[in-house]
């Protein structure tokens, strides 16, 4: 072989699934397509909350090519205790949604009939026809009616951080001689990734059931769908290679699993869902929130007293709760911090995590509050988040393992060219278009959490490496291969990597930016084990040239065992292999992070965001024309993949900042912009040049691979520079997201 | 989806035979029918491909430019004649949608797409567009893309269109055929208000064809633009679009052409208003008072007020791009 690409920890390599995407070799969960396969159709509730009267489904089955229409009349008997519902990233509490279970209906949109049908357009035709009588309940789907019904959950959800109050956050807001205190809002958003929710469930026939799903994490669907439906661990098998974008909606299973399962169940028969673009309106979203933030300072910008209080909306059936208060607390310095978050319940569905769920929403509105300070102190923002800079975990008192984000800081400011700008705001202009610049601070978790990988070295040569993760875009396939070839020395081409699969070691759902943390050690830590056991085989070749040799002796590359002395003496994998008379080599390992450690310090990524936007000054048109993104996050493993990451965040919070909006017309409780043309996300033409800096950062605690995520925190902070910049630009504060054009006028 | 039958005649006089049926419709790009149908919004058992008919091609006549109804957005856009003529045309089709539904989309299907509100297009709710005496669920709800001028107490829609704001600035005629004969219909008489009839959205009777939209001859490629805002920078419908042209002669305005877009049920174009700037010098001032004029009697229904003081700005920086003779770029994004 020639050209053989050798690619370990900091190279640029490209996908190595690139090619089978762009020819379309890549299987997404609609494009399994057994034989015989039955396609079925959901038929959802126009009424927000109340009870289903009369379903008359005579007309939909009479339709030829229609086999059957379930509903919570005929639906097979399945599990009737609600923790058999529960999935692994479920809230802990209240009772997680059941499609067609009983004739209630607690949100708009929610699916409550399945046509089952020869072809698509069949069921699709014959869905139309369902004949429901619905008796309407008095319900509330705007977070601003109930706010004074808000509440702190008894028991949070796991994952959850309690925010900490330290001193006396009110009485210290209230004696600095500096306060601005303001409520802020967001908006409901739909995650929308580009492929739709799809389950297709294969009826092996010998009592075996494959599926594939889209899903974020096949070992979370496995357990779900085996204690919903009953069936036998052993017998059931999650298949996701590839997932079209996710952004936190494929965490817990989508309603269509369950009701694929449900269908083919009943009918012993392969039965595949897909979800149209206007039902995927109809699962969680990232929840509307209200967020009060006081900021009392000195003079001189310091930090005084934090008061943070914030509600966010769940639905009437389970506790969904985000950390939300707590980001501006750990990131500053401040003596006195009193914070507070609620949830309240609206009748809608169970809101779930989307892209940095929770720190999207806190940060950048607290980041918004923070440029408010600079102005009301009359410093730089710059200078007000310097002045307030901590090398501590500042909420819990706690070292971090690293914390680059004053080199952030920096270095996107340097790249920016941040100290040409002119402080006051409306001061820059270029003809009639106003020019306003802003940053704001971002942070997210660095997590890890337990994972198992498999290392599998063939007879001739080539290495797998297997977990039960999911690759929803991020380039988890490339990242598994680097770390393989980074620790093996095996050139790229003779890895391969192998996921979305639930027969495979166990994984955690794809989020909140751990997998390449979790995942990646995993992989390394089979790959050493691999690499021992390998040795020990070539030390037991009687005659061998590595008989004997002790680990420190040896150097692992090019596929070979060689003496550290002597480098030409050693062995090629594969001869070992057939030396020893063994087909194959493996090895899997457990990794998981120390707990004890894990508490002793805080884990972090930060970033620093530098922002110019361009506003019309008679038609308010505002346009975001250059991004800087400086990044700590630890080691990056593959820059190319990593930046990729931290642009899709951008684009993620441009749209926060500027756009995404989940409009519901609460006076019938239901979402309307239920489509593409209006729900609108970033197109091309808002996206302008997006400089990513990542900033070293070495960090040998966060785990072992000393890597700490990028999926998430690009959005963090971004949508916060742009509001900031859109008031340095107008003078206009607006403290609504999105911020369109109405409120710029 | 309803099922329906489905033929592709290749000759206009065999397509006609077929339409006419309350349930039968012509199907062009389908860009916007399809999506319809999908959505159980339009449902017609019959469907006329009319993408065969020999209606594809832009020709020279003695008293301007003829567009078949089948010519592709993007075809027209870049047509030589049109962006030397009329360039107003081809920049509101530029406008309008996305390269690739603009390689699909066609004149005539451009001309009778639908209103983009919210609750036409979903049947859990009510609409008298859909579904006459039905009630217009509407008004007093999610109102952003809804109407300020000439709205009615049965519907409040907008029509969506880019492409008819510029026809209708350019005094284009529709012509049209039905088993019976032709007609022709002067582009402001062609989209309708709703009045208490909102099912209609144009004078098009049951079972006539679009067969061509005639461009007057008088060019205006020096004084013209459109400006489109909207909730980003591409690929999203007008909140407000104005399409402006204008002759200049000594220092002084003439033949002024006037579109709004996005405000009401049709393109709204004001003679009145034209007449007003008509004959004097192009004044921001003069524009001001054009704008008050043309929105004396807007009315907005809550999400959409701002319609109101964003149609004012942008009539009177539309007025001023044309007679500057710097029309907005729908490459470059700064306001012209
Ligand atoms: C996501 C999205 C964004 C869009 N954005 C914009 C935008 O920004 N600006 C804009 O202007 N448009 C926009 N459009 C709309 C687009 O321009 C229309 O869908 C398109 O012009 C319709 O043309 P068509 O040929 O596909 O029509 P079809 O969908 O085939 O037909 C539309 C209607 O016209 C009727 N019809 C078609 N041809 C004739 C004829 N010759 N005679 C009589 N009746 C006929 C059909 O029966 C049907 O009722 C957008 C569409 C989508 C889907
Ligand atoms: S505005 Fe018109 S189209 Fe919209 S709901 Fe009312 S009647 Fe229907």
């Amino acid at each position: 072989m020639t050209n053989l690409t050798r690619a370990g920890f900091g190279t640029p390599l490209s996908r190595v699934d690139g090619p089978a995407k762009v020819t379309g070799q890549a299987q997404y969960a609609a494009e399994f397509q057994p034989e015989d396969m039955l396609h079925a159709h959901v038929h959802t509730a126009r009424i927000a909350k109340g009870k289903i009267t009369r379903i008359d489904v005579s007309r939909a089955l009479a339709v030829e090519g229609v086999v059957d229409v379930l509903t919570h009349e005929n639906r097979p008997k399945v599990a009737w205790f609600d923790l058999k519902y529960k999935d692994m990233t479920a809230p802990l509490r209240g009772s997680p949604f059941k499609a067609l279970y009983d004739e209630n209906v607690i949100f708009s949109g929610q699916p409550i009939a399945l046509v089952v049908a020869e072809t698509p357009e069949i069921a699709r035709y014959a869905s139309t026809l369902l004949d429901v009588d619905y008796k309407w309940a008095e319900f509330q789907t705007d977070l601003a009616q109930v706010l004074d019904q808000a509440f702190v959950p008894r028991i949070p959800r796991a994952g959850y951080h309690k925010p900490k109050s330290r001193g006396d956050g009110e009485q210290a807001f209230s004696d600095a001689p500096v306060q601005v205190s303001n409520r802020y809002h967001l908006s409901p958003e739909h995650h929308n990734p580009l492929e739709m929710f799809a389950s297709t469930v294969i009826w092996e026939g010998d009592g075996h059931v494959t599926i594939s799903d889209k899903t974020q994490g096949v070992k979370n669907s496995h357990w779900y769908i085996c204690n919903a439906m009953g069936w036998d661990r052993d017998k059931v098998r999650i298949l996701s290679p590839f997932v079209g974008g996710a952004f936190g909606s494929g965490l817990r299973p989508q309603y269509q699993l369950y009701l694929a399962a449900l269908a083919a169940k009943k009918l012993e028969r392969s039965v595949q869902v897909v979800m149209t673009r206007q039902e995927m309106f109809g699962h969680g979203y990232r929840p509307e929130c209200y967020q009060t933030v006081s900021l009392g300072a000195d003079r001189e910008g310091h930090l005084k007293g934090i008061v943070n209080s914030a509600v966010t909306a769940t639905s009437s059936i389970e506790n969904y709760m985000e950390t939300v208060v707590n980001w501006g607390s750990m990131v500053y310095r401040c003596p006195d911090a009193k914070l507070d978050y609620k949830i309240a319940k609206v009748d809608t569905a169970t809101p779930c995590d989307m892209r940095a769920p929770g720190g999207a929403t806190g940060m950048n509105l607290f980041e918004v509050a923070m440029d408010e300070l600079a102005y009301a102190c009359d410093i730089d923002p710059l200078e007000l988040r310097l002045r307030n800079y901590t090398d501590r975990e500042a909420m819990k008192d706690k070292p971090y393992t690293s914390k680059a984000l004053h080199d952030c800081y920096e270095r996107g400011a340097a790249k920016f060219g941040w100290d040409r700008r002119s402080h006051a705001p409306r001061s820059m202009r270029d003809g009639h278009e106003l020019i306003g610049w802003g940053m704001a601070t971002g942070i997210w978790e660095a997590m890890m959490a337990p994972t198992s990988a498999r290392a599998r070295l063939s007879a001739d040569g080539t290495l797998e490496v297997a977990t039960a993760t999911a690759d929803m875009g991020p380039g988890t396939y490339t990242m598994m291969t680097q770390i393989a070839a980074d620790t093996t020395g095996l050139p790229v081409e003779k890895i391969t990597a192998k996921l979305g699969d639930s027969d495979l070691p166990f994984s955690p759902v794809q989020g909140g930016s751990m997998t390449a943390a979790s995942a990646g050690t995993a992989v390394q830590k089979a790959c050493d084990a691999l690499l021992e056991e390998l040795l020990e085989a070539a030390r037991r070749i009687e005659d061998g040239p590595l008989a004997g040799v002790d680990l420190d002796e040896v150097g692992f590359g090019d596929g070979r065992i060689y003496l550290i002395d002597d480098t030409k003496i050693g062995m090629r994998f594969e001869e070992i292999l057939a030396a020893a008379e063994m087909d194959s080599l493996e090895a899997t390992e457990l990794a998981k992070p120390g707990i004890i450690n894990m508490m002793r310090k805080a884990r972090n990524t930060h970033s620093a965001v530098f922002v110019e936007v361009r506003v019309d000054e008679d038609v308010g048109m505002a346009r975001v024309t250059r991004v800087v993104n400086a990044v700590a996050a630890g080691r990056i493993i593959n820059p190319k993949t990593a930046r990729s990451q931290i642009l899709g965040g951008v684009v993620f919070g441009i749209g926060m900042a500027l756009e995404e909006e989940t409009l519901a017309d609460h006076r019938i409780g239901r979402w309307m912009n239920h489509n593409l043309a209006e729900y609108h996300v970033p197109v091309n033409a808002d996206v302008p040049d997006i400089d990513v800096l990542f900033v070293e950062e070495q960090d040998d605690e966060v785990n072992p691979i000393g890597v700490k995520g990028v999926g998430e925190i690009g959005v963090v902070g971004t949508a916060a520079a742009i509001a900031n910049a859109l008031f340095h630009a107008t003078g206009k504060r607006v403290r609504e997201l999105p911020i369109t054009i109405d409120k710029l006028l | 989806m309803r099922r329906f039958s489905y033929s592709r005649p290749t000759e206009v006089s065999e397509a006609l035979a077929e339409a006419g049926g309350e349930d039968v419709r012509f199907l062009a790009g389908g860009t916007n029918l399809v999506d319809l149908m999908k959505e159980n919004v339009e449902r017609p058992q019959h469907l006329v491909d009319i993408t065969r008919l020999p209606l594809d091609r832009i020709e020279e006549i003695q008293s301007g430019l003829k567009i078949g109804a089948l010519v592709l957005n993007s075809d027209l856009a870049h047509d030589p004649k049109v962006e030397n003529r009329y360039p107003l045309l081809s920049l509101a089709l530029l406008n309008g949608a996305s390269p690739q539904l603009r390689n699909s989309a066609t004149t005539g299907g451009n001309l009778l797409q639908r209103t983009r509100c919210y609750y036409f297009y979903d049947v859990a709710t009510a609409c008298n567009k859909r579904d006459p005496g039905a009630g217009c669920q509407a008004i007093g709800g999610l109102t952003r893309l809804h109407a300020i001028l000439g709205a009615s107490p049965h519907c409040i829609a907008t029509h969506p269109s880019d492409m008819c704001v510029a026809m209708a600035a350019l005094d284009a005629v529709v012509h049209v055929e039905s088993a019976t004969g032709t007609r022709t219909i002067p582009f402001e008489d062609f989209h309708r208000l709703p009045g208490d009839t909102p099912q209609r959205d144009t004078t098009l009777e049951p079972g006539e064809l679009v067969t061509a939209v005639e461009l007057p001859a008088t060019r205006f490629d020096r004084h013209y633009t459109y400006l489109k805002l909207r909730d980003r920078q591409s690929y999203a419908f007008a909140l407000v679009s104005v399409a402006a042209a204008m002759r200049l002669e000594d220092g002084v305005m003439t033949d002024v052409r006037l579109a709004l877009g996005g405000v009401a049920h049709k393109p709204w174009r004001d003679r009145d208003a034209e007449a007003l700037l008509s004959g004097k010098a192009p004044e921001r001032a003069l524009f001001s008072k054009a704008a008050e004029a043309i929105l004396a009697d807007a009315q907005g229904q809550g999400a959409n007020d701002f319609k109101i003081e964003l149609a004012r700005r942008a009539i009177v920086r539309g007025l001023d791009q044309a007679a500057r003779g710097t029309p907005q770029s729908v490459t470059d994004k700064r306001i012209a």
